[in-house]
């Protein structure tokens, strides 16, 4: 600010008004030098931030496995973003009507809004903020960061609490006693990773792609690529820290390009143990606690998570679609990247087409595309990683596999 | 016309003592806390939490829950009143508050010139830089005492309708009543200070014309505005600059830890439109014809 002596120091000169005229113009350049700074910040700061990748020590794809695989980091705090773009055609509120809708169906969920299995299938659409914290196999919490609320899910010795802020519901379940079962479905960077490196073997290269800053730390990045043609994946990257080994960065890109359908990282982690506190729960007085049975929350988890080989975690959502579990157990052709998951629900006629299925099977249909081939006629539910294709007879078919694919391997079942 | 103001600048080139200024703040913050529109702001904004605790007792009491819908921090009003703090500002922030700073930014200058005092005061020797500053400082204090009347309304509301104590924050974890205070207190500062946009550009607005009514309606225009086109995913890019987007994200502040980042953000937006309005209403005030 000038000072006030600039003030209206208004000469009763002759040629005051081009003079006032540029007096205006100069003030007004001070808000304007102010967005520009601004604007400069804002844009700069962050390049400048960027202090290049880090110089580590080479290692080979083979090492940076093994260092993942022996990463044995017990304590850990952090934030992690996770951004899913599945392609699905935008339902809202539908969509979670179908996915809790279905956890109520299959027994699982009690209908709480604190239920874990239909409370975190919000992550399969969308951008969210997650928290975790872990002290050892006992001790772990997942927040689910919303506006103004937070859903979390507290493991603490054999309880396990899932409490909704919004709601001020609590569901209650005891953990099973093996104690070293996962209580969440995936949501770190190092469950994909997990579930990723599953997936290696001769159908894939591995190569160490440079290295990164993530959250702050020094990291390698592995790059996973599916030699096989006909899947829908791209490429995977994971960020490696390069002191423990741990799992920073995951992300997965289809293989028609454009945005990652999967990117879930760190924004800050930290390796310190967390304070007890954070894993302590008491109910609040007013709270209404509904208490699950013994496994429910494993059997729910198991929806998402239990599913062997990459992409099966995704199709948590397809699952509700493809009505599958009730005729035995899925059977899987193939094998790597192109393995597609065949289920008979001997349901002939198929779902989607027409009255039969009713409304929602109209709508189904409606989102789906026709095809047919040497196996008949069926319909294939596209999304930017995962087709699926429900035949005419009753046959579901699914993967991470292009639709050509679908169609060859429901030929070949024929 | 300008030439009518060198009594001004003989003054200005006096220089008005330190103190002066200060007198001149209290009486401004005196003219315009007597103002009934300001009283009836401020007594609006107390009725809110009181409606707000008596509505959630009584549903309690005849065994409904609190649903999910509503204002943030709605259902945890029943376990512990000092959540009414948080659930009565969630509840004002969008409209009820941004509207009384607008209304009392967007008068500040405007409405001088309307009643034709705005001559009279810059005849006194107080200088236009000086006395936009004061009058910034003003509308300031009245966006913290806004808030503070709000909190305190619920603060009260809330420990004589509800039980207080241990505080369950919104992570899951128990914190003391000294700290859930403590915490409430931080969340009015930092709601106090969201309103800083809203209440430059409501004297930016104000600068720039001769009528009140036209100055207040616009800002209040404004906040209504910025709300609707936050709404919007397909203004993503635009979004995070809009002086309201941070609002809610005083909530972040009753986590465990606290989450900082939208905080930071909030809060340096708020920065940024003080520093790009505040000089842009300087730099139109400084150079305006003053004619009422």
């Amino acid at each position: 600010m000038a000072p006030y002596e600039s003030d209206d120091a208004v000469g009763a000169a002759g040629d005051e008004e081009t003079r006032s005229g540029r007096r205006r113009a100069a003030r007004y350049a001070v808000p304007v030098a102010v967005i520009g700074v601004a604007a400069a910040t804002i844009g700069l700061v962050p390049a400048l931030a960027d202090s290049g990748d880090p110089d580590l020590p080479k290692v080979t794809a083979q090492q940076l496995i093994n260092k993942i695989a022996k990463s044995d980091v017990q304590q850990l705090s952090g934030t992690v973003k996770i951004s899913t773009d599945l392609g699905l055609p935008d339902l809202g509120g539908l969509e979670s009507g179908l996915a809790s809708g279905m956890a109520r169906g299959s027994g699982t969920g009690s209908g709480s809004a604190a239920d874990p299995s239909s409370r975190l299938t919000e992550l399969l659409s969308g951008t969210h903020t997650l928290r975790v914290a872990a002290d050892g196999p006992d001790r772990q919490k997942l927040s689910l960061l919303e506006q103004g609320a937070e859903y979390s899910v507290i493991h603490n010795g054999k309880d396990v609490w899932g409490y909704d802020s919004k709601s001020d519901q609590v569901s209650h379940g005891t953990a099973p006693a093996a104690g070293k079962d996962r209580a969440e479905p995936p949501a770190t960077p190092k469950d994909f990773a997990d579930q990723a490196l599953k997936a290696v073997d001769d159908t894939t290269s591995v190569t160490v792609d440079g290295t990164a800053q993530v959250a702050g730390r020094d990291a390698y990045k592995l790059l996973i690529k599916p030699r096989q043609s006909g899947t829908t994946v791209g490429a995977i990257s994971i960020a490696v820290d390069a002191r423990t080994g741990m799992p920073l960065k995951f992300t997965l890109t289809p293989k028609s390009g454009g945005a990652a359908v999967l990117d879930a990282g760190f924004t800050q982690v930290s390796f310190a143990r967390p304070a007890a506190s954070v894993f302590a729960f008491t109910p609040p007085k007013g709270a209404k606690v509904t208490e699950r049975k013994d496994g429910a929350l494993k059997e729910g988890a198991g929806k998402d998570a239990g599913k062997p080989g990459l992409g099966k975690g995704l199709e948590g959502m397809d699952g509700a679609k493809g009505r599958e579990g009730a005729e035995g157990a899925p059977k899987v052709i193939g094998k790597g990247w192109t393995s597609i998951a065949t289920v008979d629900t001997g349901a002939k006629g198929g779902l989607p087409t027409g009255a039969k299925g009713g409304d929602l099977g109209g709508f189904l249909g409606s989102l789906g595309d026709k095809v047919s081939g040497k196996f008949g006629k069926g319909t294939v539910f596209s999304t930017r990683l995962v087709n699926v294709l429900m035949t005419d007879d009753g046959k579901v078919y699914a993967g991470a596999v292009t639709k050509d694919a679908l169609v060859k391997a429901a030929d070949a079942g024929k | 016309m300008s030439r009518a103001d060198p009594a001004t600048a003989v003054a200005a080139e006096r220089g008005p003592a330190p103190l002066w200024t200060l007198g001149l703040l209290r009486s401004e913050l005196l003219t315009t806390l007597r103002r009934l529109r300001a009283l009836v702001l401020l007594g609006v904004l107390a009725a809110v939490p009181v409606l707000i605790g008596v509505v959630v007792k009584v549903r309690a009491r005849g065994g409904g829950s609190s649903g999910a819908a509503g204002p943030a921090f709605l259902g945890q009003v029943t376990d512990n009143g000092l959540f009414l703090v948080c659930t009565a500002l969630a509840a004002t922030l969008p409209f009820f508050l941004p509207m009384a700073v607008g209304v009392v930014a967007g008068d500040a200058i405007a409405g001088e010139a309307d009643v034709g005092t705005l001559r009279y005061l810059l005849v006194a020797p107080a200088g236009r830089t000086r006395l936009l500053l004061v009058k910034y400082a003003t509308v300031v204090v009245f966006c913290l005492l806004a808030t503070l009347v709000v909190a305190a309304s619920a603060l009260l509301t809330g420990v004589l309708l509800f039980p207080v104590g241990e505080l369950m924050t919104i992570s899951g974890t128990t914190i003391s009543f000294t700290d859930g205070l403590l915490r409430a207190l931080l969340v009015v500062l930092v709601v106090a200070a969201s309103l800083i946009g809203i209440a430059s550009l409501g004297l930016f607005v104000s600068t720039l014309t001769n009528s009140g009514i036209a100055a207040m309606a616009t800002t209040v225009g404004l906040v209504v505005t910025a709300q609707i086109l936050d709404q919007f995913p397909q203004l993503h890019a635009v979004r995070p600059y809009l002086f309201s987007h941070y609002w809610l994200s005083f909530a972040d502040l009753m986590r465990d830890p606290v989450y900082w980042p939208d905080l930071v953000h909030g809060l340096g937006l708020q920065v940024l439109y003080a520093a790009v309005f505040g000089s842009a209403a300087w730099a139109r005030f400084s150079t305006k014809d003053i004619n009422t």
